[in-house]
């Protein structure tokens, strides 16, 4: 089955997962790369130029060398020396990884690149291309021979917390114990569907909001009982807000505690 | 589990930042090597990482330190459990004298194979030189153009000419070939990703160029203008075109897999160093055989006599044969 994440589990049982690339980030960074091996190739041009006023032959000789081997060796050397990465990699924010979570190897690194040859084949990368759309680990031939993967590494989304209750009282936060209760309990993929909801509050329809953040209060008070002074008066959009602060806002604690001892 | 998430950082960050600056010490130098007492340390940092990692997995207030845990027992992953031995300083003396022929020798099978559908190839080029007087003319590529027309004639051609043709290219001439040869053997062992179909195919195709060539100088009564034109460079080069192909073959075994137990990943994990050792090598071999070809091969009696390339080539393969066959010898028998 295909997947989207590269997840190894470790023998004393902790799961660590990797977001694999897309075969489209793959191929932008593939055309970023593309673009500086040309910018590399017209500089060894005008380098030869230069040469050929000195040694035509030995400026024609060496000027196909240098061709081929920065055609060649580019992803090679960036890979190694970047551990995974080549520039087109490192804006899309790509890496390149060993498939079980072992140390990147120089022949590895060598022999998905050579093996591009094949990938390239017949022309466009069609074959790279349908290992990759068919490949459970979205892998080209070269990613198969060498047992390596392409993952994304995610920018970590710093959202503004502030908009989350600017200068507000949280009634939430008079309870200590169930505070922790409700960090615990909650799943990451639900703070963040809470934290989404109200990041992006402005671009739903009134009626949609209402209902969006009224399912939202409804799950959040399964999860953790609040007392009824805690969380009377509150609409459900302001209910949500309060949860998010608690459960992103983990400094706000330490602020409100240092305050109180100053 | 209730955590209170800023003691538990506060308690256990000295030993996240100890395993950090570990980690950055085995990875940024590849000779560095961990004493009895670091490796302990490093284990049982990874261990009580890891746990924290467990402890909060679940928690959903700390997105950015569960990713930095995540991204430390990663990497602390690869290091303890990696099982390859770990790449050393590169010594190109030892890599060249040892690593090089006992690769090679680790592989031979893979080698005769190859030996053999080129041979198949250039018996069935020979063949079809012999009984079809089209097939050079059908076959050849267009980069063998010189070699269309009469032997007899190219020879009289090369033997009386009054000047260099190469002059002033021989070095350009010399990068063509290392160049195009290097990008076949890449060919050669990539296509070994096909079940070794494309390898095959390949060295068969090389097999019939050779008997058809070799056949057409032969039967023109040219067969010591072919030994001299020949040998000096195709010693070396159809050597290392056949070691290319031994990888591709190597590779090919490692992806069918026959009457093997481990997975595919750890068959390909087993053969990839010595796939990048033997292509290298054959790099190498292929830049001398280029620089041969453009030097010396293409000038002929009375510029350079039969006897001295003939001589010459002989040289080389003997060489050859032994450095494949018995350079690193002690130290692999040692190492067994």
């Amino acid at each position: 089955m295909k997947t989207t994440t590269l997840q190894i589990k470790t023998p004393e049982g902790i799961v660590f997962s990797q977001t694999l690339a897309s075969p489209m980030a793959r191929f932008l960074a593939f055309m970023l790369d593309l673009l500086c091996i040309g910018a590399l190739l017209t500089a060894i041009q005008l380098l030869m130029r230069f040469a050929m006023f000195i040694n035509p032959d030995i400026a024609a000789a060496a000027g196909m060398l240098l061709y081929f081997v920065v055609t060649l060796g580019y992803s090679i050397v960036m890979e190694w020396w970047w551990r995974g990465q080549t520039i087109g990699k490192r804006v899309l924010k790509l890496r390149v990884v060993d498939a079980e979570g072992m140390r990147l190897e120089f022949n590895q690194v060598v022999i998905r690149n050579l093996l591009r040859m094949v990938d390239l084949l017949p022309a466009f990368y069609v074959v790279g291309g349908l290992s990759a759309f068919v490949s459970r680990k979205a892998q080209r031939l070269g990613d198969i021979a060498a047992n390596t993967v392409v993952i994304r590494i995610p920018k970590i989304f710093q959202p503004d917390l502030e908009q989350l209750l600017p200068g507000k009282f949280n009634s939430l936060r008079a309870y200590p114990h169930l505070e922790a209760r409700l960090r615990q309990r909650v799943s990451p993929a639900e703070a963040s569907v809470a934290l989404q909801a109200i990041m992006r509050r402005d671009e739903f329809e009134p009626a949609a909001r209402v209902q969006l953040f009224s399912e939202l209060a409804a799950h959040f008070k399964g999860k953790v009982e609040f007392p009824a002074e805690a969380t009377e008066g509150i609409a459900d959009e302001q209910y949500v807000r309060n949860v998010a602060d608690v459960l992103y806002r983990t400094d706000a604690r330490k602020k409100t505690r240092e305050a109180a001892t100053a | 589990m209730i955590i209170d998430v800023e003691k538990f950082s506060a308690v256990e960050e000295p030993l996240w930042r100890e395993l950090e600056g570990l980690l950055v010490r085995v990875e940024e130098d590849p000779g560095f090597k961990l004493t009895l007492d670091q490796a302990r340390r490093l284990h049982y940092l990874y261990e009580r990482t890891s746990a924290d990692l467990g402890k909060l997995v679940t928690f959903s207030s700390e997105p950015e330190l569960r990713r930095y845990l995540e991204s430390l027992v990663a990497r602390a992953y690869s290091e303890i459990h990696e099982t390859r031995s770990r790449e050393r300083r590169f010594k190109p003396f030892t890599w060249f004298m040892h690593t090089l022929p006992q690769t090679f020798r680790r592989h031979i099978k893979a080698f005769w194979l190859s030996v053999a559908i080129t041979i198949v190839g250039t018996l069935f080029g020979t063949f079809a030189m012999t009984f079809d007087s089209e097939a050079k003319q059908a076959i050849l590529p267009e980069m063998f153009a010189s070699h269309l027309g009469d032997p007899t004639e190219r020879v009289r051609e090369e033997e009386t000419a009054k000047e260099d043709r190469y002059a002033g290219k021989k070095a350009s001439f010399s990068a063509f070939l290392m160049r195009n040869n290097i990008t076949v053997s890449i060919k050669a062992m990539a296509l070994g990703m096909t079940y070794g179909v494309g390898t095959i195919i390949l060295l068969f195709y090389n097999g019939i160029i050779l008997g058809l060539v070799g056949t057409d100088y032969i039967m023109a009564g040219q067969t010591k203008f072919l030994l001299g034109w020949l040998l000096p460079h195709g010693v070396i080069e159809i050597p290392a075109i056949l070691i290319a192909g031994q990888a591709g073959l190597v590779l090919a075994n490692a992806l069918i897999g026959w009457g093997r137990r481990e997975r595919l990943t750890v068959r390909l994990r087993e053969v990839s160093r010595d796939l990048t050792t033997i292509i290298i090598g054959v790099a190498l071999m292929l830049v001398w055989a280029g620089f041969i070809e453009a030097f010396m091969s293409q000038y002929h009696a009375p510029v350079l006599p039969y006897s001295v390339k003939i001589a010459f080539g002989c040289v080389e393969l003997v060489v050859l044969v032994l450095f494949l066959s018995r350079a690193g010898f002690q130290k692999s028998v040692a190492t067994k």
